[in-house]
């Protein structure tokens, strides 16, 4: 039947479509060249060996020294305090920016756009240098707090872009359900918006986080001696000698970044 | 009952039910306004100040010195001539980062096509892997590159076999890898954006009415994944413009990009003013590139999301 | 029955355009609605309807003109504030409530004390019959349970007015048919005010106590159902309601001169028929009026025969018009198709309208 011919002539070259040539081998070759530096960093941690391309023998020795090491530690519980802080304040900026926006006018949206977008536009060593000279000027010491402050400016972009996203996707009637059954704006905010924001809050917290954690460059600037973030302390490690310590922070930073992804791929499913 | 006919209030005093007052948005811009816009801004008024005579900061007297000093050097016997240290840090930057972004473009398109075209459970587990680099600090992925391209590494050792030599790091070549492996999810990812909402049924009909397969690919596929290919090219260019770990953890130095001479001037060499000038050259070449980007965008009546 | 429960008083509204142009959707519109009655908004899409209802749920906000509901004015007060709720047409449930909750929400913004939440609750459940549904998610419902699910939600407020914008057109026939006799149902059983937008005629007439059929922003006409079906004010009423041929005439002696050479006597049209001396005039004539006689007054020739099943739809050609004949599809000689035959207007309903 030449109806079923089509139909199967169509299906045929659908295939073609799919395999085109060089595809398959260059999606491989992107996955390989992506992942290779990571599984080889990974592996190199547990060298036994001083020197880091000497494959010697297997070994958990460096992960010892990591947590041996005290100014690890307090790297670490710096750059888990600026980010955790950074992450909470950008966040709740960047809600209250998303829905004060909506209603904005141009000329203010106009600059708020502005503001927001620079971050994610301008060179970071230019905002970094230019936080320095902002926090001599006022006379905000380097350390913690200016981390903090300068962490939440550069965040609130990375947070505000799946809360923005999902509002302009979000259907505008059951707002005026609730306004109709008898919720004021306040209770609407708190009833229907924010709940049905969540999802998106959370996704953009744990951007911020996650922007936070790396950050390396405004934080070399604006940290100072007293508050150094793991990776100024790593960027410091690598810089001064090679030692496979810094394998196996990155292994174990690669473990982190990984649960935390898997974690909140576990919680946003439960919630569906 | 009769009463008196008075006007209403008008809408825009009440907006509609769930979108809340603008003023919800004064604090996040205000306090934007001052860890962003005053950098900038101070930025801005360095570049046209005084280096002070000794020690950090700036000399509160105006001068365009800054300005003429990242093209015209003062000999010791007072003569000018041209220097072009900074133009060739400029010209490195930019080529570095043409470089990435035409390198990951060739190596995206590919990749993104071929993700789209899987099934939607393989689909899910290839665009994770793709997203999964993103949230790994940058520091390390640079670290791990160096380690892979490093004359001892692995791709040393495995050439070493056929007794081929094999010394880039430190060198332009590292740079330039380091960047296309970095920033390449940012490539792979909008285009794929695009690629999977595209409708492959066109392709079918395109196929149904006449068209060859090169034909449908250069007419059908490629103009529909245009917004996903400009998107990514913004989010690639502009960041490698501005990079400062590849140059220093990979060129070692040698190959110094635009934000490295900045970070030296604020940091080593002490000289604040000149360093601002040189980012808000910077700025002023992104801002720049970001309109040259916008206009391309727009005259086909699309929308540039940057990320 | 107090005939001034919801005044409409002069309500203009007019909408700014993207293009900068400007649309009137509602053009110093008055009306007055009785307490208990099932009024119903009737137009195509665009005429005004839904802007009206969303002006009294106080979802639009009028230019000009006052809203009053039992002598006092609402028109200046926000949403939440009016004593009247609202069955949107997308429904408009909460998706992360449940239905139970859903239908609480309203009553929990009143501080209406738990006890009393739980069983109003379940009370407005068993009104539209979803008892059992209390704990499913909105996107486990079906597209008819959603809709039960808002109107439900809308009851337990016991609002004086309830607002319902074509509720029920995104559901298919047969459901649609169902939820038409239950609506009315609920509404005859509360006894509370409807207020119904529609653009389906069909609906408007089986549900309705009076319609306002709108044009533009502005009502053509205000009646009931058989009134709006039987007396169209004009010829635009007459083709929204029910189906109707619309034949242009000239006025002659003792008749009107219809295309093919055919005259109506005056004595045929329906009594309230306001003929002019002299001019065109525009005759409507419902198809179920037509009956075949063996001398009649408009002659035309077969051009088509369409079996419906309940009926038999003869279309005429009547000089350069074409006029439809429905007929009972039993008891009826069927004329063939490229027959000569006669027409006859019964009971004096064919009529004039303005055009």
């Amino acid at each position: 039947m030449s109806h079923t011919n089509t139909a199967s002539r169509k299906r045929g070259k659908l295939v073609n479509l799919r395999n085109f040539p060089g595809f398959n081998p260059a999606a491989w070759f992107v996955l390989f060249f992506l992942y290779s530096p990571l599984v080889y960093v990974v592996i190199y941690s547990f060298n036994s060996s001083r020197i880091g391309a000497v494959w010697e023998s297997f070994s958990v020795k460096w992960y010892g020294k990591v947590f041996e090491n005290t100014d690890i530690q307090r790297a670490l519980k710096n750059s888990l305090q600026v980010g955790f802080v950074a992450t909470v304040l950008s966040t709740l900026l960047a809600v209250m920016a998303a829905l004060g926006l909506l209603r904005m006018q141009r000329a203010g949206k106009a600059v708020a756009m502005a503001l927001i977008g620079a971050p994610l536009i301008i060179a970071e060593i230019v905002l970094a240098v230019g936080t320095l000279g902002l926090f001599i000027a006022v006379g905000v010491p380097l350390g913690k707090i200016g981390l903090m402050v300068a962490h939440t400016a550069f965040c609130i972009p990375f947070a505000l872009l799946p809360i923005r996203a999902r509002l302009s996707q979000l259907d505008m009637a059951p707002f005026e359900a609730a306004s109709d059954l008898g919720a004021n704006e306040r209770q609407i905010l708190r009833r229907i918006t924010l709940p049905l924001l969540a999802p998106a809050i959370f996704a953009g917290a744990l951007l911020a986080f996650a922007i936070s954690i790396d950050d390396f460059i405004t934080s070399f600037f604006v940290a100072g001696p007293g508050a150094t973030t793991l990776p100024v302390y790593i960027f410091g490690m690598i810089r001064s000698t090679v030692t496979p310590e810094v394998n196996a922070i990155s292994t174990l930073l690669l473990l982190f970044s990984g649960s935390v992804l898997i974690g909140s791929y576990l919680i946003q499913r439960k919630r569906r | 009952m009769t009463a008196v006919t008075t006007p209403p209030k008008k809408q825009a005093q009440r907006g509609r039910p769930g979108q809340s007052s603008p003023k919800l948005a004064y604090l996040p811009i205000i306090f934007l306004a001052f860890a962003i816009g005053i950098p900038l801004l101070i930025i801005v008024v360095y570049s046209f100040l005084e280096k002070p005579s000794q020690g950090t900061g700036v000399k509160w007297v105006f001068t365009l010195e800054n300005y003429k000093a990242l093209f015209i050097q003062e000999k010791l016997d007072g003569t000018t001539a041209l220097d072009t240290r900074y133009i060739k840090v400029l010209w490195t930057s930019f080529y570095y980062s043409v470089v990435t972004t035409v390198v990951t473009l060739v190596l995206s398109v590919p990749v993104a096509m071929w993700i789209a075209t899987r099934d939607a459970k393989k689909r899910n587990l290839l665009v994770a892997l793709v997203t999964l680099p993103f949230w790994i600090s940058i520091l390390i992925r640079t670290y791990g590159m160096r380690q892979i391209v490093a004359d001892e590494g692995p791709i040393g050792k495995f050439l070493g076999i056929f007794n081929i030599e094999w010394s880039i790091l430190y060198a332009p070549p590292a740079t330039i890898l380091g960047l296309i492996y970095v920033f390449l999810p940012f490539m792979i990812l909008p285009i794929y954006a695009s690629a999977e909402r595209f409708d492959f049924r066109l392709a079918e009909a395109a196929y149904d009415l006449g068209a060859k397969r090169m034909t449908v690919v250069r007419r059908i596929i490629l103009p529909s994944i245009r917004p996903g290919v400009i998107s990514g090219i913004a989010l690639v260019f502009i960041p490698a413009l501005g990079s400062f770990l590849q140059s220093d953890m990979l060129g070692g130095g040698k190959t110094n990009m635009v934000a490295n001479v900045i970070a030296n001037n604020f940091g080593q060499a002490r000289n604040w003013p000149f360093g601002s000038a040189l980012a808000v050259l910077l700025i002023v070449l992104t801002l720049l590139f970001v309109l040259i980007m916008q206009g391309a965008a727009q005259r086909r009546g699309e929308k540039v999301e940057l990320v | 029955m107090n005939e001034k429960y919801l005044e409409i008083r002069n309500i203009t509204k007019v909408f700014q355009t993207p293009e900068g142009g400007e649309v009137r959707a509602l053009d110093d519109v008055s009306l007055d609605i009785a307490s208990g009655e099932f009024f119903i908004l009737l137009g195509p899409s665009g005429c005004g309807k839904t802007t009206l209802l969303r002006s009294i749920a106080g979802l639009e906000y009028p230019d000009s003109g006052e809203i009053v509901l039992q002598g006092e004015r609402i028109d200046d007060k926000p949403p939440y504030e009016r004593p009247v709720n609202t069955v949107f047409q997308s429904y408009a449930l909460f998706p992360h409530m449940t239905v139970s909750a859903n239908i609480a929400f309203g009553l929990e913004m009143e501080n209406v004390d738990k006890a009393q939440v739980s069983a109003r609750v379940t009370e407005a459940l068993a009104q539209v019959r979803l008892e059992g549904y209390e704990n499913r998610m909105p996107s486990q419902l079906s597209g008819g349970q959603q809709q039960r699910v808002a109107l439900a939600r809308a009851l337990a407020k016991k609002p004086k007015v309830l607002l319902l914008d074509e509720p029920l057109s995104a559901l298919d026939l047969k459901l649609r048919r169902g939820m038409q006799v239950e609506l009315k149902r609920l509404q005859r059983e509360t006894g509370i005010t409807f207020v119904f937008v529609t653009h389906d005629q069909e609906e408007a007439m089986s549900m309705g106590d009076r319609i306002a059929v709108f044009s533009e922003g502005k009502i053509v006409q205000l009646d009931t159902p058989v009134e709006v079906y039987r007396r169209p004010v004009n010829a635009y009423v007459a083709d929204f309601i029910g189906e109707t041929n619309l034949i242009k005439g000239t006025v002659v002696a003792g008749g009107i001169s219809l295309p093919g050479g055919n005259i109506l006597p005056t004595d045929q049209l329906a009594a309230d028929s306001v003929i002019p001396a002299s001019g065109e005039v525009t005759v409507a004539i419902r198809p179920e009026d037509l009956v075949l006689a063996t001398n009649g007054m408009i002659s035309g020739t077969v051009r088509d025969v369409i079996f419906t099943g309940d009926s038999v739809r003869v279309h005429v050609a009547v000089g350069d018009v074409e006029v439809i004949a429905s007929l009972a599809s039993y008891g009826t000689q069927i004329p063939e198709q490229g027959s000569k035959v006669t027409l006859n207007p019964e009971h004096r309903a064919a009529r004039t309208v303005a055009s």
